[in-house]
């Protein structure tokens, strides 16, 4: 089977080299049928990555331990769940998937392009089959998902019990492809610099790719932050990691260019900065990669090796120059063809959130990079930390999302004082009677949260405005219920009111992180059982210890050897408001130094957070329990030093019975955040919005049909 | 005013305002950054006050806990120079004596006390690369 993936590899790298030099000498020559020839190599690398995927995957499903990937990430006590997962976990396995979501979203956009902007789309296809051939020749020469050890060992070492969380299956699927679809405008940005075809039509061709790779990296960093809350240890869900923040810039830049490019398709401005914006995106999102497999940050993330940082620098520096050539000798084409009429237009506003956005990306960019450039500069490494992220992030946020309220009902060109007045009266009415509601409620520290706070609210009454006043123009005209007219207003205008509800949700999650951030309780503190304590309005009692034993009974299903917890009784003014069972997993190791009692639980213990998740607040625990109390050891080096492996678990049953007799204090870690749960509404209804937008417009679907029956109508009329 | 004029002069107060928040932005990120350090480094240059970034292994036998706080020593990673740490806050589940750390930490007095939640743990062995001494077939 590794014979077929190795094969499948070269395979691709053939025909990424082929495909490459095919659709260049097709575009230059003027001979159409290379460049279609070219189109199709990179369908045949989708059909092969394909192929090479599920061989690698079917060698998780069936713990194929001679493949040393799945030696490495993989165990027979993973869940089957996790196995399926694990495959993207290693750095092989991920440059795989990288890989082959990039011939998957490249195949796509090229086959609904392949009746337009020919030669556009045949330098896009060489510069994808590019990026395709430098990640499969990584995989060829650098790290292959199919080397394997002969004879195969009987056991793997596991999946990381840190990524042992059902949205593993998910969050790195939906990264990547954010980070692949980033590539497809840059390609395309390219073809039209390269075929000196710099109109709006490679705009309108790759917006909705653009789109796309805004919504999957935009849910790929949420899915990421929702694992750190629920399943890392702290309680938080951003800490301004190296890793985070890679996968934030591109996206920033991404919202820039998808206003910016309104400004361009109405009114031919802005060409220079939108493909250059296209050309910073693709760069960051490649970067993004980099930052993760190179190991020359520090991160949490760290889980690949760090093996790839020079042919990574190489592909980087190769874009960038060849970007800064590209926009510069094609700059008299990118003249814009009007100018800014006034300051209080929406053109001018878009103009504004774009600087805030690419000003966010550059605080962002040099906070993250910041090792690496005082190194440079002053010959040492220094970072910096969270209070330097937030000094320039929230206030920029703030401004951001004010402009989310009004950009989308200001006027084109130049807005009026009376056009104004009708559309920011109500809103700032909102507002100021939010601040006042807040500061009667005795709301009166952080005001920064209090700011987005009205912020939030401006933005609700701006665009609940914008609703509102389609809705009443469509029930004035078609007599229709309200419900319905609103139906059919977004119905028929899917790009602009989808935005418009993308407005809200974010508007909504800034609000949670707001609050979140703000006005949390959290306390860290041992308890033994029956001592309790408080947190914000709640007490919490550590009523009794748990204990399981065996993968197969693991409480949270994640394959530990042992699991240790506690059963806590939390309650608000006497009353009971939840009983939660937070738990701390022991696995195995594998490493024989540690014995045959102590290797079945030496390995790393993971936090299995419990919490009490509510629309106003979450209740949040974990613990971390005490396994090297003297007894505990006893048990562990006696077990040790009289039981064979097979009889080993035994040890682990006493030690869990011996713990339940006589529990030590345990560390808990309790947090009462008010408002979190907003967050995660807050990205569905940006997922929401954005899956509107994003959808084609009837009317598309119509004249794509009827175009379809009259290329028929024709066919039949010539045979006739 | 002509509007070519009016044009120049809005992009220089625009350009002029754009340099002032980024030497601002860049001004503050080395004032306020932490100096990556070992902790031979650490115990020839520390000043109380500022804080650091201290990079090292867990010494073996050096952690326990007195309620809240966490105690460990840090040392090169070649041995030698230890320092004693007092950390509170978030223990990442990693942690483990042997292991690679890195912990802001601020001297006060004669102590150096870690800053809350700053602990990163390096990954553990398990998960890198196999070593070269297996046998392999490509």
């Amino acid at each position: 089977m590794a014979d077929l993936g190795r094969g499948c590899l070269l395979l691709a790298l053939a025909v990424c080299v082929y495909g490459i030099g095919a659709s260049l000498y097709g575009v230059r020559s003027g001979r159409l049928e290379f460049s279609e020839s070219g189109r199709r190599a990179v369908y045949a690398l989708a059909g092969i990555l394909t192929v090479a995927f599920a061989v690698l995957e079917v060698a998780f499903l069936r713990n194929d331990f001679a493949f040393n990937t799945v030696a490495d990430t993989s165990s027979r006590t993973t869940p089957a769940f996790y196995r399926a997962a694990a495959v993207w976990s290693s750095q092989e396995g991920s440059l795989l998937l990288w890989a082959w979501l990039l011939s998957l979203w490249a195949s796509l956009a090229l086959f609904l392009t392949r009746r337009r902007m020919r030669e556009v789309a045949a330098y896009a296809t060489a510069i994808l089959l590019g990026f395709g051939g430098f990640f499969v020749s990584l995989m060829v020469f650098y790290a292959t998902p199919f080397q394997t050890t002969s004879p195969a060992p009987a056991e793997g070492a596991g999946l990381d019990p840190l990524l042992r969380f059902p949205t593993m299956m998910i969050h790195p699927p939906m990264l990547y492809s954010g980070y692949t679809l980033c590539t497809i405008p840059l390609a395309f940005g390219m073809g039209a610099l390269l075929a000196r075809r710099v109109d709006a039509e490679w705009i309108r061709a790759t917006r909705r790719f653009a789109f796309a790779a805004w919504l999957f990296l935009g849910m790929g960093i949420l899915l990421g932050a929702r694992w750190s809350y629920s399943e890392l240890g702290w309680g938080g869900y951003w800490g301004w990691d190296a890793v985070e923040n890679a996968s934030l810039m591109p996206w920033l830049t991404g919202t820039a260019f998808l206003h910016s490019l309104m400004i361009q398709e109405k009114r031919g401005m802005l060409k220079v900065w939108n493909v250059s914006l296209v050309l910073a995106t693709g760069t960051l999102a490649i970067m993004g990669t980099f930052l993760v497999r190179s190991g020359i940050l520090n991160s949490i993330h760290a889980f690949g090796g760090a093996t790839l940082g020079v042919p990574f620098v190489v592909l980087i520096g190769v874009l960038i120059a060849g970007s800064i050539y590209l926009v510069v000798s094609r700059r008299d084409m990118l003249r814009s063809e009007h100018r800014l009429d006034s300051l209080l237009s929406r053109e001018s506003i878009f103009l504004a959130n774009n600087l805030v956005l690419v000003g966010l990306c550059f605080v962002i960019f040099w906070g993250t990079y910041f090792p690496l450039i005082s190194e440079a500069v002053t010959g040492r490494e220094a970072s910096v930390g969270p209070p330097w992220f937030d000094r320039y992030t929230v206030p920029l946020a703030l401004v951001l999302v004010l402009l989310s309220g009004i950009g989308p009902v200001i006027a084109w060109r130049r807005a009026t004082l009376a056009n104004a007045r009708r559309h920011f009266l109500a809103p700032t009415a909102l507002a100021l009677l939010t601040l006042l509601a807040l500061l009667a409620a005795g709301v009166q520290e952080k005001p920064l949260a209090i700011a987005m706070f009205c912020c939030g609210a401006f933005v609700f009454a701006s665009i609940g405005g914008e609703f509102f006043r389609g809705a009443r123009a469509r029930r004035a005209m078609a007599h229709e219920a309200l419900p319905v007219a609103l139906a059919a207003l977004v119905r028929r205008n899917r790009r602009r009111y989808g935005g418009y509800i993308v407005h809200v949700g974010m508007a909504v999650l800034f609000i949670g992180v707001a609050a979140s951030s703000s006005f949390q309780h959290a306390s860290e503190l041992g308890l033994s059982p029956g001592q309790s304590t408080r947190v914000g309005a709640y007490s919490i009692r550590y009523v009794r210890p748990t204990a399981t034993i065996t993968p197969r009974y693991d409480a949270a299903h994640t394959g530990s050897t042992l699991s240790l917890g506690a059963v806590l009784d939390v309650t608000k003014r006497g009353h009971h408001v939840a009983t939660l069972l937070p738990s701390e997993g022991y696995y195995a190791s594998e490493e024989a130094s540690q014995g045959t009692v102590g290797s079945l639980i030496g390995g790393q213990p993971v936090s299995h957070v419990s919490m009490d998740a509510g629309i106003s607040r979450d209740v949040w625990t974990a613990i971390e329990p005490d396994i090297e109390t003297p007894t505990l050891q006893r048990i562990v080096s006696v077990g040790n030093r009289t039981l064979p492996p097979e009889d080993a678990v035994v040890a682990i049953g006493y030690l869990a019975r011996s713990y339940l007799q006589h529990p030590p204090p345990a560390q808990f870690h309790f947090i009462v955040s008010p408002l979190v749960m907003w967050i995660w509404i807050g990205g569905l209804i940006v997922f929401g919005g954005g899956l509107i937008a994003i959808w084609p417009a009837p009317s598309v679907v119509r004249r794509r049909v009827s175009m379809r029956l009259r290329a028929r109508a024709a066919h039949g009329l010539a045979r006739a | 005013m002509d509007p070519a004029r009016k044009r120049t002069v809005r992009l220089t107060v625009a350009l002029s305002a754009a340099v002032v928040l980024a030497s601002a932005l860049i001004y503050t990120s080395f004032s306020a950054a932490s100096p990556a350090l070992s902790p031979s480094q650490l115990v020839h240059e520390a000043q109380p006050g500022r804080s650091y970034q201290l990079t090292g292994t867990v010494v073996d036998g050096s952690v326990h806990r007195e309620g809240a706080v966490l105690h460990f020593g840090v040392e090169d990673r070649v041995g030698g120079t230890t320092i004693p740490i007092a950390y509170t806050g978030t223990v990442p589940d990693p942690f483990r004596e042997g292991r690679e750390v890195i912990v802001t930490v601020e001297k006060q007095g004669g102590a150096f006390i870690g800053e809350r939640d700053s602990l990163i743990t390096k990954c553990p062995s398990k998960y890198k690369t196999a070593p070269p001494s297996e046998k392999q077939n490509y």
